[in-house]
């Protein structure tokens, strides 16, 4: 996973809220079995549309996604943050996220950020009078910066770490492996099995 | 020390604990399927890993599959790599799978269950966020992403931080036509569709108790609707009963039994919220915008945004109500329906099919719309043929499928037309989900069954 430690980019106003998982990437797009080239099922059902905010020039190049709250509600899809990812976001930036999105961003590496709903709003009138205002995102600090204005962020430290580590949680976890051995060894005898494989 | 049920299950999985860290809780059961795992397994490839656990995992073929000719090759061919692709999978790793044509096949959350995997007092997890589900059965069970599949394929165990607690009680009796379908839609209109988000919810109180195990699991399923990636019910007589006989039952069964009867929320534990709502007052429920918790009783009208105090909410309503084609005020009762899909994790189990079939028996649907019946596995189906269900449907005028989650989200060739407006009784009314443009009203599989025989939204009672 690439690191993360601070960004700058430009932002995308998502005056939306309750943007779900169906919005972000439609089932349609979830066939295939790579893990790229999701950023043609982006917003699919919304991309026709001239006025869409993806489709306006000023704010073709942005990187970080400014939406309404609860974004990336429903489906557990992480195609969502991949198709993020792939047409080039490195952060989102809500007053609420849905649980599994948030988890999945975070494992993925795409920084999702939770801010005021106020904070939200007017970081929309920024970005919307002057698109090219750039917008730094720190993690070693847990700060977005933008203009004159300074908005601190909340993330625990290990997701923090992990994230400017760039650090793989399977890895992680595998040196861990002696206390998964010895939690198995006390395991009750009358949880199910699967296995044997039906032939 | 006291403590909720939620708790209790989370402290026994604990694998490590680490000030600053989140928890690492051992998986018990994890199910896998076509959409959410080929970049998981690749993962593994890539890296040399193996499944640590193959016998705590299983698989089957739900999303994509059709649900019509499925004993010829599947027709779309990047519908079929991926359903080649996950057995191939299951094959190299040795995970066992329940293919189209094997009688276990079907949707996930409805076969853990069916094959007694599902016990009270387990951590269950799929990559699909209705696997809150299992939550019925007492147990801790939750939705995860690819990343967190490929972490359970290989380790058994995932870190996470423990959410909050909230417990919902539910007290009452449900007045007659009214179901578990209604219970949770009108929660979720209650606390909207962020409200459940950072908790566990636990489903209490003399209403949830009535209800069968099949209603329970309506019930935990859309817990995910509500926001939150858990929702469960404390295990009683009826989940052991339920789980008795059934092919992964514990062959000790009563020392199983001794283990399940102490899950439940101690009596003087905290939980970080609760709410409560009056069983007696509920009445069937609808959904008539573009999230499942813009719903309203079926006998109330369509709202009018400009009644709506907050901004966001209003503008909501507003894109809703121009998505969906629908005019404030409109009676939810005459809003003409096109197709009635039942089927679903929701709502595609042998008792949602019963109740519909009863609904429609001897009668026939309303001209103007077709019917999808869909069972939500293949044994649900087999089940129903034994007694006669299909006939039923089939006289009626309805189709009768095979099972798969079909029109749910309309990743197989049932989808909605443009324009086309249903009524489902699955758990999501998103825009196109059902397919490009498709309306969906989420209902009971009561009101469906009465919808499809008036062609309007309805209830039991309006025949
Ligand atoms: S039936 Fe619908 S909600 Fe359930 S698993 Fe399938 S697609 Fe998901």
């Amino acid at each position: 996973m690439e690191k993360f430690i601070k960004h700058t980019g430009t932002g995308v106003p998502l005056r939306r809220s309750n943007v779900d998982t169906d919005q972000i990437i439609p089932a349609v797009y979830l066939k295939r079995v790579t893990r790229s080239g999701f950023e043609d099922g982006l917003f699919a059902a919304w991309r026709n549309d001239p006025e869409f905010v993806l489709n306006q020039e000023a704010f073709k190049k942005g990187t970080v996604l400014v939406a309404g709250a609860d974004f990336g509600t429903g489906s557990s899809r992480e195609h969502a943050v991949w198709a993020l990812q792939n047409y080039g976001f490195k952060a989102v930036i809500s007053s609420r996220f849905a649980d599994i999105f948030r988890g999945n961003s975070l494992k993925a590496g795409l920084l999702t950020i939770i801010v005021s709903q106020e904070e939200v709003e007017a970081l929309w009138g920024a970005i919307e009078s002057k698109p090219d205002t750039p917008i730094t995102i720190d993690l070693e600090t847990r700060t977005v910066s933008y203009n004159s204005t300074l908005l601190n962020f909340v993330i625990d430290d290990y997701t923090r770490w992990r994230l400017m580590e760039g650090l793989d949680d399977i890895g992680l976890t595998l040196k861990q492996t002696d206390s998964i051995d010895s939690f198995e060894k006390n395991r009750a005898e009358y949880k199910p099995k699967t296995l044997p494989v039906l032939k | 020390m006291s403590k909720t049920l939620a708790e209790k299950i989370w402290d026994e999985h604990i694998v490590r604990r680490a000030d600053g860290e989140p928890d690492l809780l051992y998986i018990d059961l994890h199910l896998i399927h076509e959409v959410t795992s080929p970049q998981a397994f690749d993962g593994l490839r890539l890296n040399n890993r193996k499944v640590r656990r193959p016998d705590l995992t299983i698989a089957t073929e739900d999303h994509n599959v059709p649900t019509l000719n499925i004993d010829k090759p599947i027709a779309d061919p990047v519908s079929k790599l991926q359903v080649d692709t996950l057995r191939a999978n299951c094959k190299e790793f040795g995970v066992r799978i329940h293919s189209l044509g094997d009688a276990e096949q079907g949707i996930v959350h409805v076969v853990g269950p069916q094959l007694g995997l599902t016990q009270p007092g387990m951590t269950i997890v799929c990559g699909d966020s209705h696997t809150s589900t299992h939550g019925a059965f007492g147990a801790l069970a939750f939705g995860i992403g690819t990343s967190e599949v490929e972490h359970v394929l290989a380790t058994q165990t995932l870190p996470l931080i423990r959410p909050k607690t909230m417990a919902i009680n539910v007290e009452g009796t449900l007045k007659p036509g009214v179901t578990s379908k209604d219970i949770i839609l009108a929660i979720i209109a209650k606390i909207g569709t962020g409200g459940g988000q950072g908790y566990i919810l636990e489903y209490r109180g003399s209403a949830i108790r009535a209800l069968s195990m099949e209603a329970r699991m309506t019930v935990c399923n859309m817990s995910i609707e509500a926001g939150a990636r858990a929702g469960l019910i404390a295990p009683d007589e009826k989940t052991f009963e339920y789980i008795k006989g059934k092919p992964h039952a514990p062959k000790d069964f009563d020392a199983a039994v001794k283990y399940w009867s102490t899950l439940y929320s101690d009596s003087d534990a905290k939980f970080d919220v609760e709410i409560n709502l009056d069983a007696n007052e509920l009445e069937p429920f609808v959904t008539w915008g573009t999230n499942p918790g813009q719903g309203l009783p079926l006998n109330a009208s369509v709202p009018n945004p400009a009644d709506i105090l907050d901004a966001e909410e209003r503008g909501a309503a507003e894109r809703a109500l121009t998505y969906m084609g629908l005019t404030a005020g409109t009676p939810l009762k005459k809003i003409a329906i096109d197709t009635v899909f039942l089927g679903s994790c929701t709502n595609g189990r042998i008792e949602d099919l019963r109740s519909a079939a009863e609904i429609l028996k001897g009668k026939k649907i309303a001209s103007s719309l077709r019917m999808l019946v869909v069972p939500g596995s293949a044994r649900v189906r087999l089940q129903a043929e034994t007694e006669g269900l299909d006939k039923v449907f089939l006289d009626a005028g309805a189709e009768w499928r095979s099972a798969g989650c079909s029109m749910c989200l309309g990743m197989n060739p049932d989808q909605l037309a443009v324009g086309e407006r249903s009524a489902s009784t699955s758990n999501r009314n998103f825009e196109g989900r059902q397919g490009k443009g498709g309306r969906t009203h989420l209902v009971s599989p009561l009101v469906a069954a009465a919808t499809a025989l008036r062609g309007t939204l309805s209830s039991p009672a309006d025949l």
